[in-house]
């Protein structure tokens, strides 16, 4: 197969970036898009056109959340449920035109090319999104059961790979899927819920302060996020922050 | 080198607690004044720096990626093993830990796989307080599965993700003490060098990979949980900027490599599809407790299928050869990894491979689908068929998975003591990073326990034995001879590889000149000769051709390898290639090991050592030790202390799962 690409490119930070086109040919429909990217960039570099074009990569089996690409207007491109790279070629017509962008959103600021600095996810994760245990000194683990549907429910909601996708397609750059992931996974169980309260008033408070949007419910979060986390996770979390403010649970 | 292995005195079963009873601590006021640095933020890293921290220590955390939750521990699906007995069939720690050095082919050390065992079940108390949502059923309780080279269901996971929750978990952890400032986190830092003073580990140098500066961060000790070696294979289950370069700069810095010949090939990946091709994907062993393996049992049905004229589902039942079930009827498709590896290879070898390169076998759930419904199967099993069917575009629900396998784990790693600490004294090593507890075969869903037992449960003892003398020393300096030299040395060898294409060199069909190449076409190239001759199966033979051709691929590699950019920016390509650089030189250590164990065990098989049905033949008369392998200069053959493995309560056997 055969496509013409347009990817953006900027030198660091600081640099102005813009779109280059390049040419590919001879790509297996087997073959992954970072596969494809691979490729290119060993044109790229062989015949000493232009430093290859970086991007976040890993594990290339969708668990990690380290890929991240805008193909085509669309967070990990044009397929439901998977991450970049578990995009394969097969979705595209021979002949494409292809744009492929960073994530483009203000808390997330380009490192180069299509990588991007997420770091702000980890800030929001350091203001409570965990279980305050330590190492030790905690109860057997069959101690206390916890209904199937429930353990079932926070696990859908603990699949989350922060990735960014969520705020990168997001009109508003809100983060309220992914924070609502982890507010749910966490409240849902009985362990998590000793610190519910305080849980989401700090993290929704980080998620302000570090410049993500507001939520305005058009759910384009829901519709691109690669593990099909759904949109009751924000109102579960919209529920909790009420609860904190005006229930029983309320601290201060 | 002299090996001390430090296995306390007494009963096996008693060993850990008369350690923990006599170790030397730290008091909590002086905690406080000790730094630690940990490499790595995996299941084995990011467990140590969170529990280390909220004792008090002053721990540095680094990581190549963009954020810690990205280690590849989070890849892990199957699950995670725990001497639990919540099935009430038969478990114990005593049988854990059997079956943990049956499934190592008897290689690995007593003490420390029974402590393994022994802390299993604190791990899962711990996850599950951490939120983990492990699989339970409608009581409520947790829920098991099996796992190859068990007869008991004690594996604990969360549906096909449990690397992933267990990582989130520790992960948590981390971010908890990271916001109390116990912990600092530097990611996308890479450890380039380990700083010695007057014989102990007291700092490193990383490079910063967005700007590209080299960083000092001195401290009292050092973990290394930086993962394992497998990529060096190019082609693996391991994700792509797993590296073994930390662990190998400290081998270069005097800490024992032991057992690097040990790799784990894991039967159950999807096959290999085209040169372009860049990582292979693992279709989890939990699998195998439902999914059953075969191939056509004639050739010409093979051969059909090979050429795209017959499907599986055109092969009746009674011509199909579920050659597991055959083989080995105790075990059936739950036999270790290495022998179910072994067997599928066999087949294919024999001309019975099935998939358009007929180097693939069926994993078929049409029985389990009959027998439990599709929708059990999809909530089990549904994200990996998923996955299966975006990579492959063929459903599994009607068609058998093609699997092959592929390299996904090395047990061989830095020689660790009981305490978990090298030969470096002050520097510890964790995780897969270590060699320690798996002996020649890792059983599945044993290297999430292993990680998490040395980061959670080991090192935040053991630590404190050697810690607890460096209070005295006070703050150690990074302006010393010692670090201005490691620095320099990190910075001549990033220089040389960049000097040896420069931008204006031709490209190589034009050239005059030497060829230039790529990163990934050298490390292509040495993944293929490491697989040919250095896989699955070895022998003296096909040992000195890969040795032979090791050499030569490096020496090409540092006259004609082009790496774009400079040492001042992000780079991608440049970190490729020092990794690389590494590979080449850990390629000949792990050959020159596969050299000298003449015999067949666990993972590693020598076609001159086995038996007549084609099993491992092992010869403990003379190889029932631990290699541990010190380097001594670029280019000096590294020399070998055997380590003996002294079976005092277990009873040596053939590892037999017929």
């Amino acid at each position: 197969m055969k496509f013409t690409l347009h990817i953006w490119r900027q030198e660091n930070a600081r640099a102005k970036g813009h779109f280059e086109t390049y040419e590919i040919d001879n790509i297996s429909a087997d073959c992954s898009f970072l596969e494809m990217l691979d490729q290119l960039n060993e044109k790229l570099t062989n015949d000493r056109i232009a430093h290859p074009v970086c991007f976040d990569n890993d594990c290339r089996e969708g668990i990690c959340g380290m890929c991240g690409l805008y193909i085509n207007g669309r967070p990990h491109g044009n397929d439901d449920g998977i991450t970049t790279c578990q995009l394969h070629m097969r979705k595209f017509h021979d002949g494409d035109e292809i744009w492929i962008e960073p994530w483009r959103a203000k808390p997330f600021p380009v490192i180069r090319d299509l990588v991007v600095d997420r770091t702000a996810f980890d800030k929001i994760i350091q203001a409570g999104g965990y279980i305050s245990t330590t190492t030790g000194g905690v109860p057997d683990a069959n101690t206390i059961p916890i209904p199937k549907h429930k353990a079932d429910q926070a696990m859908d909601a603990a699949a989350c790979i922060g990735c960014g996708a969520c705020v990168a397609a997001c009109k508003n750059a809100s983060a309220m899927l992914f924070v609502g992931a982890k507010v749910s996974h966490l409240a849902l169980l009985p362990q998590g819920k000793v610190e519910a309260a305080d849980r989401v008033r700090k993290m929704v408070m980080k998620m302000d302060e570090l410049g993500f949007g507001s939520c305005t419910n058009t759910y384009a979060c829901e519709a691109e996020c690669p593990k099909e986390i759904k949109r009751q996770n924000i109102a579960r979390l919209n529920r909790q922050w009420i609860g904190q403010l005006f229930g029983r649970d309320r601290r201060d | 080198m002299k090996l001390d292995s430090k296995i306390p005195e007494g009963p096996l079963s008693e060993k850990w607690t008369n350690y923990k009873a006599s170790q030397k601590l730290v008091n909590p006021a002086n905690k406080r004044k000790i730094d630690i640095i940990v490499v790595g933020t995996g299941l084995a890293g990011a467990s140590a720096a969170a529990s280390l921290g909220a004792l008090g220590f002053n721990v540095d955390i680094f990581c190549i990626q963009d954020s810690p939750r990205r280690a590849h521990s989070i890849a892990a699906q199957g699950g995670i093993n725990a001497a639990k007995n919540y099935q009430n069939d038969g478990d114990s720690v005593e049988r854990l830990f059997r079956d943990t050095i049956k499934g190592g082919d008897y290689r690995a050390r007593e003490a420390n796989v029974y402590r393994l065992a022994e802390v299993s079940g604190a791990i899962i108390d711990q996850c599950v307080a951490q939120g983990v949502p492990f699989a339970r059923d409608y009581g409520g309780l947790l829920d098991n599965r099996s796992f190859g080279g068990a007869q008991v269901s004690r594996t604990f996971y969360a549906r096909g993700q449990t690397g992933q929750q267990l990582l989130l978990g520790a992960y948590g952890a981390l971010s908890r003490e990271i916001a109390r400032g116990s912990v600092k986190l530097h990611e996308r830092h890479e450890m380039m060098e380990l700083v010695v003073v007057d014989g102990r580990a007291r700092g490193i140098i990383a490079r910063n990979l967005v700007t590209g500066d080299l960083e000092r961060y001195a401290a009292h000790a050092v973990v290394v949980a930086s993962g394992g070696y497998g990529n060096i294979y190019y082609l693996s289950t391991n994700a792509m900027n797993s590296n073994g370069s930390a662990a190998w700069v400290c081998h270069k810095k005097g800490a024992a490599f032991a057992n690097p010949c040990y790799v784990q090939i894991h039967p159950t990946c999807i096959p290999v599809h085209g040169d372009y091709q860049s990582k292979l994907t693992l279709m989890s062993e939990s699998l195998r407790n439902d999914g059953r393996i075969w191939v056509p049992k004639k050739k010409e049905d093979a051969e059909a299928i090979r050429r795209g004229e017959k499907g599986p589902n055109d092969i009746p039942e009674d011509e199909r050869d579920y050659y597991l079930e055959r083989r080995y009827p105790a075990f059936g498709n739950l036999v270790p990894r290495d022998v179910a590896s072994r067997a599928a290879k066999e087949r294919c070898d024999a001309g019975y491979g099935v998939g358009p390169t007929g180097l693939a076998v069926y994993l078929d759930f049409a029985d389990a689908i009959k027998r439990l419904g599709r929708d059990v199967v999809e909530q089990k099993y549904g994200n990996l068929f998923q996955m299966y069917q975006k990579i492959v575009d063929v459903d599994p629900y009607e068609n058998p998975m093609m699997i092959y396998p592929a390299i996904h784990y090395t047990m061989g790693g830095l020689w660790v003591d009981y305490e978990l600490q090298t030969t470096i004294p002050g520097l510890f090593a964790a995780g897969e990073a270590n060699f320690s507890d798996h002996g020649a075969n890792r059983l599945g869903a044993s290297a999430l326990m292993q990680g998490l037992s040395d980061g959670y449960f080991v090192l935040p003892y053991t630590m404190q034995n050697y810690l607890a003398d460096q209070i005295y020393v006070g703050k150690i300096s990074a302006n010393t001879p010692e670090f201005d030299q490691a620095e320099q040395s990190v910075r001549q060898r990033l220089q040389t590889l960049l000097n040896i294409k420069s931008e204006n060199s031709e490209k190589s069909e034009h050239s005059e000149d030497t060829p230039s190449h790529t990163v990934d076409h050298f490390h292509k190239a040495l993944g293929r000769i490491m697989w040919e001759y250095v896989g699955m199966a070895r022998n003296t033979e096909s040992l000195t051709t890969a040795q032979r051709m090791v050499t030569e691929l490096e020496n090409h590699f540092w006259h004609e390898v082009f790496i774009p950019g400079t040492a001042d920016e992000f780079n991608p390509e440049l970190e490729k290639a020092y990794r690389l650089a590494d590979y080449f030189e850990l390629a000949h250590l792990i050959i020159t090991d596969a050299m000298h164990r003449e015999e067949s065990c666990g993972g590693h098989f020598r076609t001159e050592h086995q038996t007549e049905d084609g099993e491992t033949l092992r010869d403990d008369e003379h190889f029932m030790y631990v290699a541990a392998w010190e380097y001594h200069g670029h280019g000096q053959p590294e020399t070998m202390t055997a380590e003996p493995l002294n079976y005092e309560h277990i009873k040596i056997a053939k590892r037999n799962y017929k």
